[in-house]
C-alpha cells in the first residue's frame, strides 16, 4: 500500500459507474485514491491504516504456519460467492490444513483495464466480510492493473500466516495404515456451482458453492482429537486428487466406500448429466481428515457437532499397498482404482 | 437420484452375475465384443469384469469417435486452427488427440491457433455470429449419436445465411464398422473369435434397432443393445449368453426404454437431408472401410470446410510402438502395448485410445489395479 498520510485531493472515485484504468496500477494519485477510497475503507485495521509499505506484527510462540494461494475463477461471481471470497476462504483452509489458528493475510490484486469498479467493490467488501468472519486481518497487498485484453478482469492472490497449538504434528505424510479416513461433508457443491454458471454451459441448478473458511471446525477438531495425523481440503481434482496425493506422501494405499460418501442429490444429477465424476470436482469448505481408527468415531461425533461439519461421514481406511493406489468399493458391488484425474475432466461424446 | 440408482444396483447385479454363471457353459470360452468405448468405460467403472465368470471375456470394439479418426484427418484440422484468422470449433476429447509428430490441437493452440473447446455444435453457430471477421470451422466427429445436431447446425447456419462458419465432416457408420471387425481375418497370434456384440446404446436411439439386421444375419452372431448402466450391461451379457448358447442370431434390444425398431426417423432425416455416403473413408485400425463414413452434400458446400479450405497433404505418422490399431480391432488388450501405462499416460497420450472417455486405454488405464508383476507405476 501507498505511504501516504492523507487522501489526495480531488473528485470522488465513481464506484457506481466508474471502470479500472491504467492510472489506477500506476503508483500515482489514482492509485493512492483506490487504495484508501476502497481497501482501507473495506479491511480496515491497524496495519493498513498506518499505510506503510508492511505491515509488522509480534511473533508468537509455537509453529508458524505460511500458505499462498493465486485465484483465477471464471465466472468471477457465483452462487454462494465471489472471487473474493473464495480468495480469503482458499488461504485461511491452506493454513488450517495445519491445524493453524490463522492471523493474518495479505492481498494482490492484479485488474485488467476496464473492470468495472462496482465490480471491484463488491469483491473487496465479500473479502472484508469473509476476513472479518474469520477474525483475521488483511494486513498488506498491492495492487496492479494490466491492459485490457492481458488478465480475465480480477485475479488475486493471497498470502496467509498462522499458528500452530502445540503438540499437533498434522501433515500428509502422517496417515498409517489402519488410519480411518473422514470428509466433513458432501463432495462437487463448489465446482457444480460454477459449472452451471458458465457461459457455454449455463443451466439451472439449486447448488450453491460450498466456499468457506475451515479453520473453526479445525479448532473445534484438533481440540477434541490431538492425535489427528492428516488434514486437506479437496480443492482443485477434487477428493480423488487430494487422496492419491496424500497416498503418495506417506507411501500407502486407501480403501475407500463409495456408499459413505456424502453427495449432494442435485450435484449427482448435474454431474450425470454433463457426464462428469463428482469425485474429481472442486469443493471450497470441506475437508478430508485421517485419525487412528480408535479416534475416528470421536472424530465423526464431534465434526458433527460443528455446523461445518454437520454432513460428515466415515468413508474408508488406509491400507498398506506399495503402489500408493486409493481403491474404490463401488456402490455397485465390484471394485476399481481412483486414479489422478488426467487434464479436465470431459463429457463423453458419443 | 432417482431412474439411476435403480440400474446401479449391487443387489440385483449380484443376482444376475448368479444367473451368468450357472447359464454359462464351462467348456465355452465367450468373447463378447462392446462395441462402444462408453460401455467399455462403464464395465470397468462399476468393477463388471470381476462379477462375470471367468470364461467371459470383454472385448472392446472400435466404437470411440476420437480414436477412430486417422492421424492425416487430425494433422488436417490442426491445418485448419494454423490458417490465419480461422478459429476452430471441437469436442473437448478431440483437442488432445496427437497428429503427426505428437502434435495436437491443445498444441496447436498454445502456439496462437484460435481453437476454442465447445460442449455443443450450437456454441460454433454463436462463436460465428459474434466473430463475422473470422472463419469458424466445427470439427465435427462421432458415429450416428452427433450427426444429427451437426446436421442440425448445417441447416440453421443455411437459414441464418451465415458466410463463416463450415464443417470439417468425419461423421462415422456404426453397422458398417462391425462388419468391418467380423470381416478380418484370423490371425494366428491374435485370433478374434466374437461370439457376439453388446451392441451400441445412444447411437441406437437414432438409427434403431433394425439397423443391424443385415450385420447379424450375414454374419450369424448375436447382437444385444444395452444401456450404458451397469444394470444394463448386465442384463445385455446374461442374453447374450443365453442366445449364444441356444445358437441364436439376430438384433435382440435390451434397452427398450429408449431404442425403438425404427429409431429416431426426425434425426435420419435431417440427416440424409444434409448428408450423404462416402464411397471410402479411412478408419485408424480398419484401414479405409467403404460407404462407412458420411460427407456432406453438394447443395450444402459452402459449409463444407474441404471444399472451402486447401489442405495440406499430411505424412499421418503414427507413432511407431503404438498399438491403437490392433487395439481398436479388439485382436490387442490395452496391457499388450509396450507403450501403456510406461510412455503412454492420459497426461502424454501416445495414441488415441489413450486420450478419451471412450478409449480403451483410457478405461483400462483410470481403473483397473496394476497387475502384481508389472513395475511400470
Amino acid at each position: 500500500m501507498q505511504t501516504k498520510l492523507k487522501t489526495p485531493s480531488g473528485p470522488k472515485i465513481n464506484f457506481k459507474r466508474g471502470v479500472i484504468d491504467m492510472t489506477h496500477g500506476a503508483g500515482g494519485r489514482a492509485t493512492s485514491r483506490l487504495v484508501d477510497e476502497l481497501f482501507i475503507k473495506a479491511f480496515h485495521n491497524e496495519w493498513l491504516e498506518q499505510r506503510d509499505d508492511n505491515a509488522q506484527f509480534s511473533v508468537l510462540c509455537g509453529n508458524m504456519v505460511m500458505a499462498t494461494d493465486a485465484h483465477v475463477i471464471s465466472p468471477l461471481f457465483f452462487s454462494g460467492g465471489n472471487i473474493g471470497s473464495l480468495s480469503v476462504h482458499g488461504t485461511i483452509n491452506d493454513i488450517s490444513m495445519s491445524g493453524a489458528r490463522p492471523l493474518h493475510l495479505a492481498a494482490s490484486f492484479i485488474i485488467e483495464e476496464g473492470f468495472p469498479l462496482a465490480d471491484l467493490k463488491c469483491i473487496v467488501y465479500s473479502m472484508a466480510d469473509a476476513a472479518k468472519e474469520a477474525r483475521v486481518s488483511i494486513i498488506a497487498g498491492d495492487t496492479k492493473v494490466v491492459e485490457r485484453g492481458k488478465g480475465d478482469g480480477v485475479f488475486i492472490t493471497t498470502t496467509g500466516i498462522g499458528v500452530v497449538p502445540k503438540g499437533l504434528n498434522i501433515s500428509g505424510v502422517n496417515a498409517k495404515p489402519g488410519d480411518c479416513i473422514l470428509v466433513s461433508g458432501t463432495l462437487g457443491d463448489h465446482g457444480v456451482a460454477i459449472m452451471s454458471q458458465r457461459q457455454n454451459l449455463e443451466f439451472i441448478s439449486p447448488i450453491q458453492s460450498d466456499s468457506a473458511s475451515l479453520h473453526d471446525l479445525v479448532a473445534h477438531m484438533v481440540q477434541n482429537v490431538p492425535s489427528l495425523h492428516c488434514l486437506r481440503d479437496p480443492t482443485r481434482g477434487g477428493l480423488v486428487t487430494c487422496l492419491n496425493e496424500i497416498a503418495q506422501q506417506s507411501a500407502v494405499g486407501m480403501q475407500i466406500e463409495e456408499k459413505a460418501i456424502p453427495i449432494h442429490e442435485s450435484v449427482k444429477g448435474a454431474c450425470e448429466l454433463l457426464g462428469l465424476d463428482p469425485l474429481y470436482v472442486a469443493n471450497e469448505g470441506k475437508l478430508i481428515a485421517i485419525c487412528p481408527a480408535s479416534e475416528a468415531q470421536n472424530l465423526l461425533q464431534c465434526m458433527q457437532q460443528h455446523p461445518l461439519g454437520k454432513e460428515a461421514a466415515i468413508i474408508g481406511e488406509v491400507t498398506e499397498d506399495h503402489h500408493n493406489l486409493v481403491q474404490l468399493n463401488t456402490s455397485f458391488g465390484g471394485q476399481r482404482i481412483m486414479a489422478w484425474l488426467s487434464g479436465e475432466q470431459l463429457p463423453r461424446i458419443c | 437420484m432417482k431412474y439411476i440408482d435403480e440400474f446401479r444396483n449391487g443387489d440385483i447385479a449380484r443376482a444376475i452375475a448368479s444367473k451368468i454363471r450357472k447359464a454359462v457353459d464351462s467348456n465355452k470360452h465367450y468373447k463378447l465384443m462392446e462395441f462402444c468405448g462408453g460401455h467399455t468405460h462403464a464395465l470397468h467403472r462399476y468393477g463388471i469384469p470381476n462379477l462375470l465368470p471367468s470364461n467371459v471375456e470383454m472385448i472392446h470394439g472400435p466404437g470411440c469417435p476420437v480414436c477412430v479418426l486417422p492421424i492425416p484427418r487430425i494433422d488436417a484440422a490442426i491445418a485448419l486452427s494454423n490458417m490465419p484468422g480461422n478459429i476452430l470449433c471441437s469436442y473437448g476429447d478431440m483437442l488432445r488427440v496427437p497428429g503427426s509428430r505428437q502434435e495436437s490441437l491443445l498444441k496447436a493452440k498454445a502456439r496462437g491457433a484460435q481453437v476454442r473447446m465447445i460442449y455443443s455444435v450450437e456454441d460454433a453457430i454463436k462463436i460465428a455470429q459474434n466473430n463475422p471477421n473470422n472463419k469458424i470451422i466445427f470439427f465435427a466427429i462421432g458415429f450416428e449419436t452427433t450427426t444429427p445436431p451437426t446436421a442440425a447446425a448445417i441447416a440453421k447456419a443455411k437459414t441464418l445465411k451465415l458466410k463463416n462458419f463450415s464443417v470439417f465432416c468425419n461423421h462415422v457408420l456404426t453397422p458398417v464398422a462391425m462388419s468391418a471387425i467380423l470381416n478380418i481375418q484370423h490371425d494366428d497370434k491374435y485370433p478374434i473369435a466374437i461370439d457376439g456384440f453388446v451392441g451400441p446404446a445412444h447411437v441406437s436411439i437414432v438409427i434403431g434397432s433394425d439397423a443391424y439386421s443385415a450385420v447379424s444375419q450375414q454374419y450369424k452372431k448375436p447382437i444385444v443393445i444395452s444401456g450404458f448402466e451397469p444394470l444394463d450391461l448386465m442384463q445385455s451379457i446374461y442374453m447374450l449368453i443365453n442366445m449364444i448358447n441356444s445358437g441364436e442370431e439376430g438384433t435382440v434390444n435390451q434397452f427398450t426404454r429408449a431404442v425403438t425398431p425404427t429409431g429416431n426417423e426426425k434425426s435420419q432425416h435431417i440427416v440424409s437431408m444434409i448428408f450423404q455416403l462416402r464411397e471410402s473413408f479411412e478408419w485408424r485400425g480398419l484401414g479405409q472401410i467403404p460407404k462407412s463414413a458420411l460427407k456432406i452434400r453438394d447443395e450444402y458446400a459452402e459449409f463444407d470446410a474441404e471444399k472451402q479450405f486447401t489442405l495440406p497433404k499430411s505424412e499421418g505418422l503414427e507413432h511407431k510402438a503404438c498399438d491403437c490399431g490392433a487395439i481398436l480391432r479388439g485382436q490387442k488388450k490395452p496391457t499388450d502395448c509396450k507403450l501403456f501405462r510406461v510412455v503412454c499416460t492420459p497426461e502424454n497420450p501416445l495414441g488415441s485410445c489413450m486420450v478419451s472417455a471412450e478409449g480403451a486405454c483410457n478405461a483400462y488405464y483410470a481403473y483397473d489395479r496394476i497387475p502384481e508383476n508389472c513395475n511400470a507405476n
